[in-house]
């Protein structure tokens, strides 16, 4: 012992310095989507205590409350211990332990079946996957173009929306300039996938005295130490930008020359209304995009350095074709009284005089106070600048945006008003994470037409259609995949519409499928919008008896809501167990400071027979002989997902992650594949890092060292300047379908919707939902959000951070609640289109007058988790998800078996769940009605040999 | 009843600086003392119904969230509830046994669980509600500033201090010496005016907390709203451009 005698000779001695740990290991975390890189300090076999690691670039030594907890999260008492096999009728959650033997060749038997037969009949989609560059990869080779993760609820509206319009995104590839904003406007986050270095930034960000202004319904976490709150209406965040838009067009605060410079604001728009070509850009004979030259009164290549390009007036072509800039159009667009602040304040519940106010300040920070870096660059025409110039005002937005069906164009608005401020990757303004900025859009068209027996797909199954040619669409114009994902319902759906596929599947609605494979998602609670009725499409049968959705494979670490539903279950370790990458394929760590990517390592020993999933499914692709999966003896390729990592090559000299590639470990981004790749990474705490120098880390978008690297690096395919889209010829080609030019055309009752929606300048409309009903019955607006330290659901359930929230209510506008009699903890009934759940309220002061919302996720099924039956959770908590419906009013009823569509309730460019857009009203209980949350399902009783939780946890204690 | 000890010469005052301005409610520092302690010097930090209706631990630090004021001017304040280690602890002076008590050398308020009888009377005279009851051992727990962190030299120099203030990822905690008017901590105080939590109480709490800065102020007047006809397009016909 290395006590030491106090001072005070009456104080007892005390060991000072115990011994920490016998083993301290680095991994990457997973309890959110954050990926921080930790330090896991192991005593005697246990996990003593895991710390964020001071050298990881994401984190940099903090940690977060669900990060704090992952000692529960491992040791959880629902962890599943073995496969399993149903044995009563689905959803009863009787199952009998089976050998991985007969589990794997069970899941070859069906799922060989469907290979060799039809394989679109497999629909794999999995949740919260970091490893979706392998499981997409997995579904190509299988052959089925039914693969996405669970992006189509989450987040797919920022990406599109950004990946369209500036190559980059709010949402997972682009982060504020922390170090030198001087104004952060924050719309729609209560928390994010960047949660440490949110925190972070915005303590840096007011320790500098920097303005924080946050748009958001609801006044809590981030929101709640905002300078200045702007409690706006769920839904109508588009409309406040755009007047910000309005304001900065009227005042002409905006930076016209980084306009023409980085964006396409003088590229000329052919005017021929009624015509094939209205809308596109003109071209020149090469198919560049032109612009008209003032010194020459003449067009020009619009690329063509130091052109003083027109950006107001129609021109006429040598063709005899009019024209206009885009700039035009935009400007007279968004200068229209409809969007003036006075015009869109009381759908808002802004003032005219706030927004007018934040649009001033805004263009003060940007144009007055310009944050200027002595640091020369040379762009992509080759001019040497001496100095960066930044407008020091930046912007993140995230899911409030992203959840509502005009969430898209709300995500374009905001990038129209970031470039007219000229904020784009400059000093103190947003800036890209490497491995952004990338083309516009940033890949190949998604794959998936004409699957084939015993053949992969030729491509990966999602991707960024460019037009109706890219739509999946079978000849007869049925989609092609059963989330219809890429057809005329949700064209540019590059997440997948996972919120569709059980219930398409459930009515063989493009077709009937054969087996659903799952990974992580928890599609029969928190992760659908209507668990209710996911729950009976997976129990429901034909008249056969046999189950509609025939066959039903997951795989999560723990006795979920979901593992009942399916009839095997594939066990997976927790996130200490495991190799993982957090891939440069997929979504890497990346910064603005440069590329990185990261792993995890197993930090301790399995104690159980379960296996990492990516392990299960190297296995499953060699026992299906999937080519890639196999030599060309039939041997299995890899032994394992460690031995895939660093031996598997997407194409020559690129694999899953970028560095210490090479024989010798010397290359980084391209090279060939290292055997000691995983070592390498292992002895640089599991994290990568390439730090780019100065002159290359703003103006990525235009820099030429910047491009030049990023191209040697595998990031881009040429070292091009990537030219900001304020209009999108990609959307008007679309519309143009929709007006009747081309072959690939819209069903008629698709038609007048494609041609609103894709408007190739943003716009405006009011949520689906809210448009369909009746205001004075459903007259609140009802959202959740995700608390910080529950912060994305699947490692949130634990001993720990149960205590923390136990239960959710339903928060309410105090104003609001008085006016309908409520007081805190009264029991309501909270009624929407499609059904009613029983909570608590409680009563506050930040939040919008006309809006109620609750704590996501908290809300349990009784037994499930390994929860007592009792356990608040089932007791108290509730999802909101049980008021939500997937489909749009109106067409609900219409199933396709009598003749009608129903149309799923989300975005209509993205396919985004809509799942902000909820409408409801609150009423009080009957008498006698108070004491449960409803609704409330059965107990689900523990899987075969899963003991009973302990009622007394002493973890730690000494023995 | 437990006396105070006399300040030795030198002797440090450590202690916690919260700062209310950036604390965004994250539960990071709850939970991450939680994860230290559960095997540390106090170990264990006992939940009971962890997994039934009504659980409930042992936790070192809480934080609470609370509105104050009405409408639109209304705060959503954040706030971490940890021991303040005060000058003059009630905690100590009522303890019966001698097993609450404050050390000299740096002024930290532990508790012995060989001596704890387990009557609790430390949290009755705790104004603060900083005192944590193991039921299941039987005995008072309590915040120890990381007593086996801040010393331990089997950790890097850099991780010296309590995990509440090493993991905060809004930099809301720092940890120092207050009776070294040149560290961190002092100077945060008299920077930004930090307080004593609930002064008047007199004990002198040690952990001082810093009020939210001034809202930054607005950084331009708001323009005059439009009269008529919007602006027209021509002022940017004839504007030089350079692409």
């Amino acid at each position: 012992m290395n006590s030491i005698t106090p001072p005070n000779p009456a104080e007892p001695a005390i060991n000072l310095s115990p011994a920490v740990a016998d083993d301290v290991k680095f991994t990457t975390c997973y309890m959110c989507a954050c990926r921080c890189g930790i330090k896991v300090h192991l005593k005697d076999g246990q996990i003593r205590y895991i710390q964020g690691n001071p050298n990881h670039p994401v984190n940099k030594g903090v940690l977060c409350g669900k990060g704090s907890a992952g000692i529960m999260q491992h040791y959880s008492p629902a962890r599943l211990t073995k496969p399993l096999l149903r044995v009563g009728e689905r959803g009863a959650g009787e199952f009998k332990e089976i050998e991985w033997d007969e589990a794997l060749a069970l899941a070859t038997a069906w799922l060989g079946t469907v290979r060799a037969t039809d394989p679109k009949k497999l629909a794999f989609f999995t949740g919260r996957d970091q490893s979706q560059s392998f499981t997409g990869w997995w579904a190509k080779q299988f052959g089925t173009p039914n693969f996405a993760a669970h992006g189509g609820f989450c987040s797919v509206n920022m990406a599109v929306g950004g990946l369209y319009s500036i190559g980059g995104s709010f949402w997972e590839f682009g982060e504020p300039d922390w170090e030198h904003a001087k104004y952060f406007l924050m719309l729609g986050v209560a928390e994010d996938h960047d949660s440490n270095p949110i925190k972070a930034g915005i303590a840096g960000l007011k320790q500098r005295g920097a303005k924080f202004v946050s748009v958001n319904p609801v006044k809590t976490g981030y929101s709640a130490v905002a300078d200045e709150w702007i409690g706006i209406r769920p839904g109508t965040d588009g409309l406040f930008v755009l007047a910000l838009v309005h304001e900065l067009l009227r005042t002409d605060k905006i930076d016209l020359d980084y306009l023409v410079r980085y964006a396409n604001a003088h590229w000329l728009v052919i005017r021929n209304p009624g015509a094939a070509d209205d809308g596109l850009f003109a071209r020149d004979e090469a198919g560049k995009p032109i612009a008209w030259d003032r010194a020459t009164n003449a067009p020009a290549d619009a690329a063509t350095a130091g052109l003083n390009p027109a950006v107001i007036g129609e021109v006429t072509l040598p063709d005899g074709r009019r024209a206009i800039p885009v700039f035009h159009l935009m400007a007279e667009r968004y200068l229209a009284p409809e969007y003036a602040p006075a015009a869109v304040a009381d759908r808002c519940g802004v003032s005219a005089e706030t927004i007018r106010r934040i649009a001033a300040e805004m263009a003060e920070i940007a144009f007055n106070q310009p944050l200027v870096l002595q640091q020369p660059w040379t762009d992509t025409a080759g001019r040497r600048h001496e100095t960066m110039v930044g407008r020091p005002v930046a912007i993140h937005a995230m899911r409030g945006i992203s959840a509502h069906s005009n969430g898209f164009h709300t995500c374009r608005a905001l990038h129209v008003l970031q470039m007219l401020l000229g904020a784009i990757d400059t000093p103190g303004s947003w800036r890209y994470k490497s491995p952004y900025p990338r083309p516009i859009p940033p890949g190949p068209p998604p794959v998936g037409k004409n699957a084939t027996p015993n053949k992969e797909m030729p491509g990966m199954a999602l991707g960024f259609p460019q037009g109706p040619e890219h739509l999946l669409l079978d000849d007869d114009g049925t989609p092609c995949r059963i989330d219809k994902a890429f057809s005329w319902e949700a064209p540019i759906s590059a997440h997948g519409l996972m919120h569709t596929v059980i219930a398409n599947a459930h009515a063989g609605d493009p077709y009937k499928i054969d087996v659903l494979f799952m990974f992580m998602a928890n599609m029969a609670w928190n992760s659908s919008m209507n668990p209710g009725d996911a729950m009976r499409q997976l129990t429901d049968k034909d008249e056969d008896g046999e189950y509609k959705i025939p066959k039903v494979i997951y795989s999560d670490a723990f006795f979920s809501e979901t593992v009942p539903y399916a009839d095997l279950i594939l066990p997976d370790t927790t996130y200490l167990e495991r190799w993982d990458a957090i891939s440069v394929l997929d979504r890497p760590i990346g910064s603005s400071h440069g590329p990185a990517d990261a792993i995890r390592q197993p930090v301790v020993p399995l104690d159980r027979d379960v296996r990492p999933f990516q392990d299960v499914l190297i296995d499953l692709g060699a026992r299906l002989s999937l080519p890639g999966f196999v030599n060309e003896g039939g041997a299995a390729k890899f032994t394992s997902y460690a031995d895939y990592l660093a031996n598997h090559e997407r194409t020559p000299g690129v694999g899953p992650l970028a560095g210490w590639r090479g024989p010798d470990g010397t290359s980084h981004g391209k090279g060939a594949a290292n055997p000691d790749q995983l070592k390498r990474y292992v002895e640089n705490e599991c994290f990568w890092q390439f730090k780019l120098p100065p002159e290359q880390t703003y103006f990525k978008h235009a820099n030429k060292a910047y491009l030049d690297t990023a191209h040697a690096m595998g990031m881009v395919g040429a070292a091009n300047q990537i030219v900001f889209q304020l209009y999108s010829e990609h959307l008007q080609k679309f519309r143009l379908a929709a007006q009747g030019h081309g072959p690939v055309q819209p069903p008629e009752r698709l038609r007048a919707r494609i041609e609103t929606y894709f408007d190739p300048l943003p716009i405006w409309y009011v949520p689906f939902e809210q448009a369909a009903i009746e205001q004075a019955a459903y007259p609140l607006h009802a959202i959740t959000q995700r608390p910080m330290p529950m912060y994305h659901a699947w490692g949130s359930q634990n001993a720990w951070l149960r205590q923390i929230y136990t239960r959710n209510h339903l928060y309410m506008n105090r104003r609001m609640g008085t006016a309908l009699g409520l007081v805190d903890d009264d029991w309501v009934w909270v009624t929407s289109r499609t059904g009613r759940l029983k909570c608590q309220i409680r009563l506050m002061e930040g939040v919008n007058h006309d809006t109620v919302w609750t704590w996501n996720a908290i809300g349990k099924r009784s037994g499930a988790w390994n929860l007592d039956a009792h356990a608040n959770e089932s007791e108290q908590g509730f999802l909101l998800n049980h008021v939500i419906s997937e489909w749009l009013p109106a067409q609900k009823e219409q199933a396709q078996d009598q003749g009608g569509h129903r149309t799923a309730n989300a975005d209509p460019v993205t396919g985004q769940a809509a799942w902000y857009d909820l409408r409801i009203r609150v009423e009080k209980v009957a008498h006698g009605e108070e004491g449960q949350t409803a609704p409330h399902f059965s107990t689900l009783p523990r899987p075969p040999h899963m003991k009973p939780a302990a009622r007394t946890l002493r973890y730690g204690e000494k023995t | 009843m437990t006396s105070l000890p006399t300040p030795l010469p030198g002797a440090k005052k450590l202690g916690l600086v919260i700062d209310l301005d950036t604390c965004v409610g994250c539960h990071a520092c709850a939970v991450n003392c939680k994860e230290w302690n559960a095997s540390g010097h106090s170990a264990p930090l006992t939940d009971s119904n962890a997994y039934q209706a009504d659980p409930f631990g042992v936790w070192f630090n809480r934080v609470h969230t609370y509105e104050a004021g009405e409408g639109q001017g209304s705060r959503t304040v954040h706030f971490p509830r940890s021991c303040l280690h005060c000058e003059t602890p009630a905690c100590v002076t009522v303890c019966p046994t001698g097993a609450s008590y404050k050390r000299a050398e740096d002024g930290i308020v532990l508790v012995d669980p060989e001596t704890c009888i387990g009557c609790q009377l430390c949290a009755w005279a705790c104004a603060y509600g900083a005192r944590e009851f193991d039921a299941d051992d039987g005995v008072m727990k309590k915040c120890t500033l990381c007593i086996d962190r801040i010393y331990n030299e089997n950790l890097p120099e850099p991780e010296r201090v309590p995990a509440c203030v090493s993991t905060c990822p809004a930099s809301a905690r720092h940890f120092g010496d207050f009776n070294d008017p040149a560290s961190a901590v002092s100077r945060l105080v008299l920077e930004r005016g930090g307080y004593d939590l609930m002064s008047e109480m007199g004990y002198q709490p040690t952990n001082k907390y810093l009020p939210p800065r001034k809202p930054a102020a607005p950084a331009a007047a708001t323009p005059p709203a439009e009269t008529g006809a919007t602006s027209s397009l021509l002022r940017w016909l004839d504007r030089a451009l350079s692409r």
